[in-house]
């Protein structure tokens, strides 16, 4: 792997931790509230659909379609990769569960809407950052 | 039938202060011009302002994002208040004109001075544009993200132009959209920044400088972004009743938009294509009997070209998805167009004056002094509308 670009990294609290820390497992967790099967995000404790109480981190396949994409050629800190490819993805399991992200292992300038990917995690002391790559890679 | 209040408010006068790139004076006494200048203009004396009203307030954001809160200016003035709101949890910048006009509905107060100060250009010092919230250079090795950032920043997306790049993009995919019709907000702003002498860029610029420009985040480029500058802007807010026997014929809030009826988030909001806005769009249209066709002016936000194109939909110049064909060219949206847009150069040629700007050049296009920027035919309907995003607001002004 090329050397990793700076990330600011997310400040972990026991609402966020099951999302940033999954992919010590290879697993992308959302909150998952137990009675309607809604996931949650970002994290809150209480179902927005059900307003259930009742919420718990729950792995999804990691598997997604990008919804928009665009390509980074401002160098906002030092950048060693310019341009880079910041995505919202909309996760397999739930329409309109989405993240914004980046799509890695490929040339940025070949990232489509509508194009399928699946996660891949990038560590960072203490925290995996989900990314994603095209699912055909 | 229900009572829409904010027509019991009206805006009496307004100020502005020097506007630049790097004045590289104090931001506290660039607000008090903007300040002193609004009182005058309503012919009021500062021991009649018992309101104030600020956004962000004393915020501590990025460099130069607030330039005074509501305690600096309430004790620089001595101001006796019976009412004051300051903060950055509002329906978009002209939320706290909103929340003014509130309070004198509710006789909170009778005159309430709102303003708006940036120097963010004087504090970015000779470095680039930073990116939002990153604590500052000095802690970006050690700074946590969290709150609204934590999806954001992680994954690179340190600025706007990348949020609102990624909402660009997907109205580009859905609707067929093109660079070349997006440039003609930035050119049309750049045109009337012509008639603007306080305008920053106000040379000619084609569409040929405007696609060979460098690109910030697909599809944005350089001259879809708008220009940080350091400079400050007030209006006053007046009840009805306490407006009579000012200086100036008072401009009715006709209706104001302040929905957020999607969720608060950049990339969880259930339509990619537009945001916040959509909803204070339709909520202003639903407060008045008038119509777009109505309205003889528009200023709307143009932090980014795309964000303009966005309000043009939400307030009904154009159909959903219809702002690309609606603008290129520029005829529509010139100052002898069908709906002159920005007509000081907006954001993108005239600078960053964050959202009251387009407030103050509504008042100036109905008062009729926009000089050689002036829409003929003495407008008498104006809209003013900020934000993107998660922030929007929108407010309909009628001259009498």
């Amino acid at each position: 792997m090329p050397e990793q670009a700076f990330r600011v990294l997310p400040k972990l609290s026991d609402l966020n931790r099951h999302f940033w820390t999954g992919g010590a497992q290879g697993r992308l967790c959302f909150l998952r509230c137990g009675p309607c099967g809604t996931y949650v995000h970002p994290p809150a404790p209480v179902c927005p659909a059900c307003l259930s109480r009742d919420v718990a981190p729950a792995a999804v396949s990691g598997r997604a379609t990008v919804a928009s994409v665009t390509l980074n050629h401002q160098a906002w800190v030092p950048t060693p990769d310019l341009p880079y490819a910041i995505a919202i993805v909309e996760i397999e399991e739930q329409p309109g569960l989405r993240l914004v992200t980046n799509v890695v292992n490929c040339e940025p300038a070949s990232v489509r809407i509508g194009m399928p990917v699946r996660v891949v995690f990038e560590p960072h002391d203490g925290v995996w950052v989900p990314l994603f790559e095209p699912a055909g890679a | 039938m229900k009572e829409f209040l904010e027509r019991r408010a009206c805006i009496t006068g307004i100020g502005q202060s020097d506007v630049g790139r790097r004045l590289g004076r104090d931001p506290l006494a660039l607000t008090l011009d903007a300040c002193l200048a609004a009182i005058a203009d309503a012919g009021l004396t500062r021991d009649r302002i018992d309101g104030l009203a600020t956004y962000p307030g004393g915020f501590a954001g990025a460099q130069g994002f607030s330039g005074a809160g509501v305690a600096e200016v309430h004790d620089a003035l001595r101001l006796r208040l019976d009412w004051f709101s300051g903060g950055p949890e509002v329906p978009g910048q002209l939320g706290a004109v909103v929340n003014a006009c509130a309070a004198v509905a509710c006789g909170l107060a009778s005159h309430v001075l709102c303003f708006r100060s940036v120097w963010e250009a004087t504090a970015q010092g000779t470095g680039g544009r930073a990116g939002i919230g990153m604590g500052g250079a000095e802690g970006a090795g050690s700074f946590r993200a969290s709150g609204p950032l934590e999806y954001l920043l992680p994954f690179r997306a340190y600025s706007a132009a990348n949020w609102v790049a990624l909402l660009a993009q997907r109205h580009f995919h859905e609707f067929g959209t093109t660079r070349e019709q997006m440039a003609w907000i930035a050119l049309n702003a750049r045109r009337n920044a012509g008639g603007n002498p306080k305008a920053i860029y106000r040379e000619p610029l084609s569409l040929d400088d405007y696609l060979a420009a460098r690109t910030i985040s697909t599809p944005l480029c350089l001259y879809d972004c708008d220009i940080p500058v350091d400079g400050a802007t007030a209006v006053i807010v007046s009840r009805r009743d306490e407006a009579r026997g000012l200086r100036r014929p008072p401009l009715g809030v006709e209706a104001v938009g302040t929905a957020l009826r999607g969720r608060p988030s950049w990339d969880n909001f259930d339509d990619l294509t537009t945001m916040a806005l959509r909803d204070a769009g339709a909520m202003l249209w639903e407060r008045t009997d008038l119509r777009p066709r109505d309205v003889d002016v528009a200023e709307l936000y143009d932090g980014f070209s795309f964000l303009a194109m966005a309000w043009l939909e939400a307030l009904g110049f154009c159909g959903r998805g219809e702002s690309g064909p609606f603008v290129a060219g520029g005829r529509r949206i010139a100052l002898d167009g069908e709906i002159p847009l920005n007509t000081p150069g907006g954001q993108l040629s005239a600078g960053r004056l964050h959202g009251f700007g387009f407030l103050h050049e509504a008042c100036v296009q109905l008062w009729g002094e926009g000089g050689a920027r002036q829409v003929a035919g003495s407008p008498r309907v104006a809209v003013a509308a900020a934000g993107g995003g998660p922030l929007g607001g929108c407010m309909l002004l009628v001259r009498d």
